[in-house]
């Protein structure tokens, strides 16, 4: 944490955990008997409970939002650019909660906690889990809180189609619905790069058909390499260039000599596999990238996006990144014309960023956070 | 409020659909909206005003309206407006043959290159006109296609355009007294509603 503490940041944050022991019924026709839900919120729900903003995370993300858990802790919540006092997200004026989802492995229930039909850890056998479980699971933590009507839903990438879920599934029930970097469902170049990085874990020998936990091993390098895919995937190419080059981290090309070379990309890709593999569970990545993969928004709405944002009742905005191509603004720009053309409220910015798909999650975007800002500040 | 936006507004119906070419801060379609009650969005490309815009709690949409608007169905606003702006695109009758095909009725407003101070400062000078209502040198000014009322009548009928209004707008007592006289002439803003069954 840096002393002293910015004025703008939420300080010192703790998590609570909530238990759900009413059956939640999935899309994949399973049921979970009951499931915790692990929370972080910041800020003050107000007596009406109308100031409530439900911000949904992306698919190796967490409920850490914001803020540190101590004063030693160095690195604070994924969001903290944009979630504390005066920021877009603003906990002088709003009640910001975030939940970890089901299926993941910071605390909710998934494949790492134990099935209590058989007392032995899920593994493999974690159901299926699409967006709208999640949502419904979210719609239970609303209840729980006495929360009607959230002010906002809020997501980044998987979190937007969560926050696009909820509009159309319980369109009464927000009143903004913020989609950043995110699309209506996958190209299939997205899916190939979800199923190549699914393969690099399966085909480690310490997998286990998933159930690693049991056998008392990690699948390690298969993760690793997973999120190294992942990784490269959200950034851009330009800013990948403008931050490692063809920089070395050790090595020469002197002729002459037959030194190993070690880009500085290649290691920082390995630190990152590495760190990730260790903090995320490999079953729950599985989990969250076909949930991803799954995502169709008007599937059930005769594949006609407009007739899906017919259903929903509250205002839009929608923000795209110019460098992200894994959910390029093309994908944003179909969001906002199914969105006009079903005659909702929206709002539509395109921000210049060298940072990729990852761009929605850095500070310092002037252009991002006032257009942000903006909006948040017209919610009430 | 701006004079040419009361006219404007004048033309729009109430309860109506509108979509705003370059809509700027967003100024106009808020006054619709609180006013008439309509329904509407605003292209837009400067981040400026597409912040104003998102403050002014309009619909505002990021987008060049040079790509077209291949997006939009045949006739799907009642009306599409483009103020003082279709002196900027690179091919301003692609974009009024697009608006015709969009929207019922077509509002568009611009300078008038004919109004007489243009015309005395090429005539005296030799040099490209620059005014309070134009105040760009030749080479930055993003008003790169000037026309006069009479070149934006001529393309109307080349795009087989009815003409449904036509206001001028002119400050100073003598330019309002000769509007009507001579609009090509004493007309600083042409204001043209128009349309295309």
């Amino acid at each position: 944490m840096p002393n002293p503490l910015p004025q703008n940041s939420v300080g010192i944050v703790s998590s609570k955990s909530m238990l759900f022991d009413t059956p939640l019924e999935l899309a994949c026709g399973r049921t979970l008997e009951s499931y915790e839900l692990v929370y972080e919120s910041y800020g003050k729900l107000n007596e009406d409970k109308s100031n409530a903003i439900l911000v949904c995370h992306a698919l190796s993300g967490d409920h850490h939002l914001a803020g540190y858990y101590s004063e030693e802790d160095k690195k604070p919540g994924w969001w903290e650019a944009y979630v504390g006092p005066g920021k877009p997200l603003d906990t002088d004026r709003f009640f910001i909660i975030c939940p970890n989802n089901i299926g993941g492995c910071h605390g909710s229930t998934g494949p790492a906690s134990t099935n209590p039909d058989t007392g032995k850890v899920w593994g493999a056998d974690f159901p299926a889990l699409r967006v709208r479980d999640w949502v419904h699971s979210q719609a239970r933590l609303a209840d729980r809180l006495g929360i009607e009507q959230w002010a906002a839903v809020v997501g980044g990438s998987l979190g937007g189609m969560q926050a696009m879920r909820w509009a159309l599934e319980y369109p009464e029930r927000l009143r903004h619905c913020v989609v950043i970097a995110s699309a209506m469902k996958l190209s299939a170049q997205n899916i190939a790069f979800n199923e190549t990085a699914r393969s690099a874990i399966q085909s480690d020998p310490n997998f286990k058909q998933g159930h690693y936990l049991e056998h008392n091993t990690l699948p390690a390098r298969g993760l690793s390499v997973a999120r190294m895919i992942g990784h490269i995937t959200y950034l851009s190419d330009d800013g990948m260039g403008k931050k490692f080059g063809r920089d070395l981290r050790s090595g020469t090309f002197q002729q002459g000599t037959e030194e190993p070379v070690e880009f500085q990309i290649e290691s920082y890709l390995r630190y990152q596999g590495s760190k990730f593999s260790t903090a995320f569970d490999a079953n729950t990545y599985i989990l969250m990238t076909k949930a991803l993969d799954y995502f169709d928004l008007a599937r059930e709405y005769e594949h006609d996006a407009a007739q899906a944002f017919r259903h929903a009742q509250c205002k839009f905005l929608v923000v795209s990144f110019t460098s992200d191509w894994r959910f390029a603004p093309e994908r944003s720009q179909e969001i906002v014309d199914a969105l006009m053309q079903a005659d909702r409220d929206v709002c539509y910015a395109e921000i210049d960023s060298p940072y990729g798909h990852d761009a929605f999650l850095v500070g310092n975007q002037s252009r991002y956070w006032d257009v942000f800002h903006s909006y948040m500040s017209k919610v009430n | 409020m701006r004079l040419d936006y009361s006219i404007v507004a004048n033309w729009v119906e109430p309860n109506s659909q509108v979509l705003d070419l370059g809509c700027g801060d967003g100024s106009l379609l808020k006054q619709l909206r609180d006013e008439k009650n309509v329904h509407g969005y605003g292209l837009e490309i400067n981040s400026e005003n597409i912040l104003r815009s998102i403050q002014n709690d309009i619909n505002v949409i990021e987008r060049d309206i040079e790509g077209g608007l291949t997006n939009f169905a045949d006739k799907r606003f009642d009306t599409v407006i483009m103020s003082q702006a279709i002196q900027t695109l690179k091919r301003p009758d692609q974009a009024l043959a697009e608006m015709l095909r969009v929207g019922r009725e077509c509002i568009i407003t611009f300078p008038n290159f004919g109004h007489w101070k243009a015309r005395l400062m090429l005539a005296t000078k030799g040099r490209m006109p620059v005014s309070d209502l134009l105040p760009y040198e030749w080479y930055n000014t993003p008003n790169i296609h000037f026309c006069t009322f009479k070149d934006f009548d001529f393309m109307c009928r080349t795009l087989g355009a009815r003409i449904i209004n036509r206001e001028v707008i002119a400050n100073g007592s003598a330019g309002k007294a000769l509007q009507g006289l001579h609009p090509n002439l004493f007309g600083e803003t042409a204001l043209y509603r128009v349309s295309k069954d």
